[in-house]
């Protein structure tokens, strides 16, 4: 099967399956215990039946439940995700400004652990009981059994109250000025920490995983090969071996990007990144279900597009792979 | 065994390596001494586990270290000491001076390069050839080793091509760069009769025409017989018999090798009569680890004696050429 087939195919199965999450989202909400009119009363510091009858009709929560689905379906289809109770904002609006902000903390964390993941797996697979090797296991050791939040509250401690290197948190310092450049510069120093936090768990999971699978590489009859035609070492290892060992790195990656999206949330809420995660965590306590519902949205779509891309890349790494 | 005054292109003498095992100090090779002159074909034979493969990687200065070591002897390729040299000198003699074809075409080729590539890359990285004038070279030796379609067949991955064209393929990477020796570790066990004989003919075709040296490893006697100048015979780690082709398969003078040859299945039996079951060697090569100080095939061997179990035999002059460590030959001679 060609290439842009196996694509098209993919995309397909990628929109089914945001249908099926809208659908199962809608109605896990629905049937959650608890009135949304009711809260948004609440809100408003209490209402009496009529104003809550009101609001119902205002919102459409009078209607069947079929009903107010199509409705939700056919606007996210539209692109238009509700408006926010809590907000008062489109949801659209109010995720698409909070995006990138996630984007930008995940895709840096992911790219950073993959890439020194990776380094680290092949210098230990070099001389499996070298000195990088016992730094990768005790490094996995640390990375997988600290939590996140009590990494990153470390990380503040020692970065921002004893050696005040980094800001304690947000994205952006407002009282700098200056060009482009600086402003840049402004943002990963931002950046740094959280990233780092984020980036923690899955170096030490890919660094693991990159040790493990170098060292069944490197037992394999075509490094041999490699070796008897002279290859210089690092051709052997970086060229030869790595792009054998990456499929599984690429795959766990893969599959791992919707936890990545999930300790997104706690590390936001941590270092006060203004993503989609303080957004989550904001909405839910103020059962804002509509922006729940559209960060699901999105969180999932972000998901469906990463498998996506994990799919075409194992395809370009190994010709052997014929996805159906 | 090379008659001739000309030095021979490869010599190994009395080489000795050692692998620390967990039940203790394994000799896996013991006073191995070879020589091959310049376009001839030495066969090495032997059961598994006799040393003929490490023979091979210790040419190549590939012996997996830990937990192997060469402890001594010396390799000398055309004068020059190849033992003690760094993996920099080491991997310039790769594939340039020597190449080396292995016994499992399948999972000897890297799955996710194209096979143009492979070849090309030995080509780069030792001539220091350009992208394009690389991929030309080969699929020059592509066509050399007789595949048909040779610039389709560079594009395509090891998966998309059969058994034979695999190894096929792998005697065109050995033989890119042009080397004077060529290492075929059994380069046919894992192939269907028909192919091994293709590449039997191939090896001798392109030895014929390129004048490369050949080591050949293999237990097909068939194709020794066939094939080889010289032949050795390998057993737990020591030659026990080497010389002439012709001289050892007719007069065998190893109980080692009188045991392989009669091994050896013929369709129609020679003499005719002779339509005795199969014979074995029975028992199986002894673990390396706990040899004792004498003849190592002496439990299996039919015609041992007292003097056996004392001590190790020496290789000993048979004929003019042919040589054989047994304490028979010892007593026949006094």
């Amino acid at each position: 099967m060609s290439l842009t087939h196996t694509i098209a195919k993919r995309i397909g199965w990628g929109l089914l399956l945001l249908i099926g999450v809208l659908i199962l989202n809608f109605t896990l909400i629905s049937i959650a215990p608890g009135d949304i009119a009711d809260s948004i009363a609440g809100d408003m510091g209490g209402a009496d039946a009529t104003v809550i009858e009101e609001i119902r009709e205002r919102y459409g929560l009078n209607q069947p439940f079929y009903v107010q689905l199509w409705k939700y379906v056919s606007g996210v289809a539209r692109l238009d995700l509700g408006f926010s109770y809590f907000y008062n904002t489109p949801v659209t609006q109010l995720i698409l400004e909070k995006l990138p902000a996630t984007l930008l903390l995940v895709f840096s964390s992911q790219i950073l652990a993959i890439v020194l993941g990776t380094l680290l797996g092949v210098l230990a697979a070099k001389k499996p009981n070298g000195i990088v090797s016992l730094l990768v296991t005790f490094l996995s050791l640390f990375g997988f059994a600290a939590p996140v939040f009590w990494s990153g509250i470390l990380l503040i401690i020692a970065f921002v109250s004893i050696f005040p290197l980094f800001p304690v948190g947000g994205m952006t310092d407002v009282t700098v000025e200056g060009g482009f450049f600086v402003q840049l510069l402004d943002l990963l120093h931002h950046l740094f920490l959280p990233m780092i936090t984020l980036a923690s768990i899955y170096l030490a999971l890919y660094s693991r995983l990159a040790r493990a699978s170098m060292l069944e590489v490197l037992g394999a009859d075509y490094i041999r090969t490699a070796r008897a035609k002279g290859l210089p070492q690092r051709m052997v290892l970086y060229k030869h071996a790595l792009k054998n060992a990456l499929g599984p790195i690429v795959t766990v990656a893969g599959l791992q990007f919707s936890a990545v999206m999930s300790g997104a949330v706690v590390v936001e809420t941590v270092f006060s990144w203004p993503g989609l995660g303080t957004l989550a965590l904001q909405s839910i306590l103020a059962r804002d279900t509509p922006t729940i519902m559209g960060i699901l949205f999105f969180s999932s779509f972000v998901v469906i597009v990463v498998n996506i891309l994990t799919d075409i890349t194992l395809r370009v790494i190994d010709p052997r792979i014929k996805a159906g | 065994m090379s008659t001739d005054a000309t030095p021979p292109l490869l010599s190994v003498k009395d080489l000795v390596v050692d692998f620390k095992t967990r039940a203790g100090n394994a000799r896996v090779l013991d006073h191995v001494s070879l020589d091959i002159s310049a376009g001839k074909i030495l066969g090495i034979v032997g059961e598994s586990g006799c040393g003929k493969s490490m023979t091979a990687l210790s040419i190549m200065g590939l012996v997996p270290n830990p937990p192997g070591r060469i402890t001594s002897g010396s390799i000398s390729l055309d004068g020059r000491e190849l033992t003690g040299l760094d993996e920099e000198t080491l991997c310039e003699i790769r594939g340039t001076e020597i190449g080396m074809i292995f016994q499992e075409p399948m999972t000897s080729l890297n799955p996710v390069f194209t096979v143009g590539e492979q070849i090309a890359e030995s080509v780069r990285v030792h001539e220091n050839a350009g992208k394009q004038a690389a991929m030309a070279r080969a699929v020059e030796m592509l066509k050399a080793v007789d595949i048909p379609e040779p610039d389709i067949r560079a594009r395509a991955y090891p998966h998309q091509l059969s058994g034979g064209m695999r190894q096929r393929v792998m005697i065109a990477m050995a033989l890119a760069c042009r080397p004077r020796l060529l290492i075929a570790d059994e380069p046919t066990t894992a192939l269907d009769a028909t192919v091994q004989a293709q590449i039997f003919d191939l090896l001798q075709e392109l030895q014929q025409d390129t004048g490369t040296a050949i080591v050949l490893i293999t237990h097909d006697m068939g194709a020794i017989a066939e094939l080889a100048d010289d032949v050795a015979v390998m057993y737990a780690g020591s030659i026990v018999e080497k010389g002439p082709v012709g001289d050892v398969l007719s007069q065998p003078c190893h109980p080692y090798t009188q045991g392989l040859i009669t091994c050896v299945p013929h369709l129609v039996p020679d003499p005719p009569l002779q339509r005795e079951a199969l014979r074995e060697i029975p028992g199986m090569v002894p673990a390396l680890t706990n040899l004792g100080a004498g003849c190592a095939f002496e439990p299996r061997c039919e015609k041992a004696f007292d003097q056996c179990t004392g001590a190790k035999p020496e290789l000993i002059k048979v004929s003019a050429s042919q040589l054989g460590a047994c304490w028979a030959l010892e007593s026949d001679q006094r």
